[in-house]
């Protein structure tokens, strides 16, 4: 009978993940500075996005642990995400087809 | 399946549902802001040059610094766990100290850059606003509404850690019982996470 | 306490064990059976509030002009009728009382999963119900926007607006924090054995709902936070002067007021399921399609809020896309209806009240279900958005559907709460009193509203008279009905018929526990063999 209290198990995050994860991070931000200084139209605000994705996935995932969760919490957060993109391109499709 | 322990209603605890838990607050955070994000994603695509025009007031220097502050202060909170949960006490309550001294220095940015804009007579409501487009004023109304939240919930987020860090000093948070740092950790990643979004978008429009 | 009354109390939830006595024992307690009480006694009170209210509504409306009230006044009541019922009374309604005292017990648990939340969601219930309250009487004079506070309306008129957004965003705070504690109660509590496929419909049900009201409330708390921003700073999203749009307010609050409505009937819902197995005592027809129809309804119902906004100016893509998936999500509604029908089929039927008050619901939820496909239909809709005929849309579906539920709840675990009977003639007469009242009450206003009277009107064309009258006499009757119930349920509540622990002869885990249940819930916590609902 398992006691939910964490056993020493537990995965841990290794310091030099961590580390790695932020130099990532760090060069992922200068790369949207550089791609949003040259005139791209749509494209511009679209990369910037895809670039802020990759970063939040990577502090979900090794910052806030997700990579070494449970099934049922990475599909609750994949649904909340699901559910704000569906708000914003329902909304969209008033705005757009005015 | 999950089995539940027999033991007392006093003595029960679980790490688990308290994680749970946190996770779904979080959800709730996302959703919050998510309205803020809804509102700038209509209004930029309906003025999209005047956005760019009225960002132009914004340092990108200053975004990029809070950026990166942001981003070291949320690896140091995950180091603090990895610290605490490896039982190096001290090393824990001495990242969280780094983690909370970068929230601070985010505030002392932010206290900067809108005071550079109250000066400039920019906020919402003010007499140059109204002289402003359409567009400018409600890229700076959003400007405010989100930096605003968002540095609310910063300085939430010092104060958990703050109690954080006083319960691990007290011996109430170890290596045998650190969920309460896990959810604290938690909470100032989705901050860093919610700006790692709001920096492009407020302050890196083309 | 009087002697007697602490002998039938002993080892029960309801004596007093702790270092508090009186009320404060109470107001003090984690306990989810009490917190369930509360919160019943709480939204009871703000039920009577909010129906004296309509009463005076109905007054007012009995003749064309002036009546009773000045027309500001009248913008006052339908505004703090619809704050109090919507936000104090059917949004916390099922979950916050028969959730708490039930869920943890039909799932074999002690408790929630966080009870000092629990209590701390109650305080806040109780804090933005002060406030909403607290807004009526303040310098500027009560709230005279409706209960959806539209802009620009609301960010211009001088009535307390802030104080009662305010409130609504605390009590919203509130449900989102019973959500979250519901969900992390349902994934981490249920009893050995007890498989998401093995737990009872009720609390399938507040699963459900608990997620709408996690991720829904956010979405009205910042919006109301944007009207408080307009207010008080100019801020400019809503207003068309400064280039806002005040249709996105009117998308913000929908986004989540429309799940919301799905937050009050899907509890209902949950309790009809418990009910009408029991009274026919047959399991329940088609349970996995009645479980994963809740979710369905929790989930399409995020999607389909622009029903609300036809008449305000969207593009015709999305005109068509809302209405289409209006009708998408009427289809899980209408599967539960069919399932509880094919229970009843060849079942051994006993027509005490709840089952009655059961009946009375797919009645009167059917003919509000049926009246939400003209609304969600584009061209019909036009006819009627904005008349009675809403009005009496949404009176059937909340009032007909999730109050009379609420009704038939309380007196299917009346005698669970309390150890002791209620008078089943007099609940009888009670619940057809109500049922006619109901009807004569609000199903003129369907006819009226296709002929055009508005909604939220308070002077009218004289040939809606008659139809005004009948209205106002249906609501009276109604009253007569409700006074009657709550006179039989607070005197049985102290002194009706010791009750045995399982009077209806139901499978569910609560009936299987003393009556009223221990502290704890349980000796030992079961462990689940079978499916629910087996009745042998």
């Amino acid at each position: 009978m398992t006691d939910n209290h964490h056993s020493a198990s537990a995965h841990i995050t290794p310091y030099l993940t961590l580390a790695t994860v932020l130099v990532v991070l760090l060069a992922l931000t200068f790369v949207t500075i550089e791609i949003t200084s040259f005139d791209l139209k749509a494209w511009n605000v679209t990369l910037a996005l895809l670039v802020a994705c990759v970063k939040g996935y990577l502090v979900l995932s090794y910052f806030m642990h997700l990579k070494y969760e449970n099934l049922l919490i990475k599909i609750l957060v994949g649904m909340v995400i699901v559910l704000f993109a569906l708000i914003i391109i329902i909304t969209y499709i008033d705005y757009l087809f005015r | 399946m999950e089995h539940q322990a027999k033991a007392h209603l006093l003595e029960h605890r679980d790490d688990e549902a308290s994680k749970l838990g946190m996770w779904l607050f979080i959800f709730t955070e996302i959703l919050l802001f998510g309205g803020l994000f809804l509102v700038y994603a209509v209004y930029r695509a309906m003025y999209h040059t005047q956005f760019h025009e009225a960002s132009l007031e914004l340092n990108v220097i200053f975004g990029a610094v809070n950026t990166i502050v942001l981003l070291v202060s949320s690896m140091a909170v995950a180091m603090a766990l990895t610290a605490l949960q490896e039982n190096k006490v001290k090393l824990s309550r001495q990242l969280i100290w780094l983690t909370i001294l970068c929230a601070f220095i985010f505030l002392v940015n932010k206290y900067f850059e809108w005071g550079g804009k109250f000066e400039h007579d920019i906020y919402p409501g003010s007499e140059l606003l109204k002289k402003l487009e359409h567009g400018h004023i409600l890229y700076f109304g959003l400007y405010f509404a989100m930096t605003g939240l968002h540095a609310l919930h910063v300085t939430v987020g010092m104060i958990i850690l703050i109690v954080v860090e006083r319960r691990i000093k007290a011996g109430k948070v170890h290596a045998g019982k650190f969920v309460f740092l896990e959810n604290a950790a938690l909470y100032w990643h989705l901050v860093d996470l919610i700006w790692i979004f709001l920096f492009p978008l407020l302050y890196l429009i083309t | 306490m009087r002697a007697e009354v602490q002998e039938f109390y002993r080892g029960t939830y309801l004596e007093n064990t702790g270092r508090y006595r009186g009320i404060w024992a109470w107001l003090t307690s984690t306990d989810h059976k009490r917190i369930g009480l509360m919160y019943l006694y709480a939204i009871a009170a703000f039920f009577i509030v909010g129906v004296i209210i309509g009463l005076l509504m109905r007054i007012e409306l009995i003749s064309p002009g002036k009546t009773i009230v000045e027309p500001q006044t009248y913008n006052g009541f339908f505004t703090v009728h619809g704050i109090i019922m919507i936000f104090m009374v059917v949004i916390p309604g099922l979950s916050a009382t028969f959730g708490n005292f039930c869920l943890p017990i039909m799932i074999g648990a002690r408790d929630v999963a966080f009870p000092r939340l629990n209590l701390f969601s109650f305080y806040l219930f109780l804090f933005g119900s002060f406030l909403a309250i607290l807004s009526q009487f303040l310098r500027h004079g009560p709230p005279d926007t409706g209960w959806s506070f539209y802009a620009p309306y609301s960010t211009t008129t001088g009535t307390n607006v802030i104080m009662a957004t305010t409130a609504a965003f605390i009590l919203g705070f509130s449900s989102i924090l019973t959500g979250l504690n519901f969900i992390v109660t349902v994934h981490r509590m249920r009893a050995p054995g007890m498989t998401f496929f093995r737990m009872p419909l009720f609390p399938w049900a507040l699963y459900a709902t608990a997620w709408i009201q996690l991720l829904a409330t956010p979405v009205v708390g910042i919006t109301l936070l944007m009207i408080i921003a307009e207010r008080l700073f100019n801020i400019g999203f809503f207003n068309p002067e400064l280039g806002g749009d005040p249709v996105l307010y009117q998308h913000l609050f929908w986004i989540y007021s429309h799940p919301a409505v799905y937050i009050m009937i899907l509890p209902a819902m949950g309790v009809i399921t418990e009910i009408i197995p029991t009274f026919c005592q047959r399991k329940v027809y088609g349970y996995k399609a009645i479980a994963l129809s809740s979710v369905a309804i929790a989930a399409v119902g995020y999607l389909v809020w622009g029903h609300h906004m036809y008449t305000s100016g969207m593009s015709g893509k999305s005109l068509w896309l809302f209405s289409f998936l209006t009708f998408v999500v009427a289809v899980p509604s209408a599967i539960k209806v069919f399932n509880w029908l094919a229970t009843m089929y060849k079942g051994s039927i006993d027509m005490k009240p709840p089952f009655l008050f059961a009946l009375f619901f797919i009645f009167l939820f059917t003919i509000g279900g049926l009246t939400g496909l003209v609304l969600g239909a584009l061209a019909t809709n036009i006819q009627v958005h904005d008349t009675s005929f809403v009005v009496a849309h949404f009176h059937y579906i909340i009032f007909g559907g999730m109050g009379f539920a609420a009704f038939a709840a309380v007196h299917y675990w009346f005698p669970k709460m309390y150890g002791r009977m209620y008078n089943i003639k007099q609940a009888t007469i009670a619940s057809i009193i109500m049922f006619i009242g109901f009807n004569l009450l609000y199903f003129p206003q369907f006819i009226i509203g296709i002929e055009g009277m508005p909604r939220r009107y308070y002077d009218y064309f004289p040939e809606f008279q008659p139809a005004q009258i009948i209205s106002t006499i249906g609501g009276f009757v109604l009253t007569a009905g409700l006074i009657l119930m709550f006179y039989n349920l607070i005197r049985s509540a102290r002194k009706g018929e010791k009750a045995p622990a399982n009077p209806w002869n139901g499978t569910t885990l609560e009936w299987q526990i003393p009556s009223p249940p221990p502290l704890e819930n349980f000796e030992e916590i079961p462990h689940i063999e079978e499916k629910p609902y087996s009745f042998k």
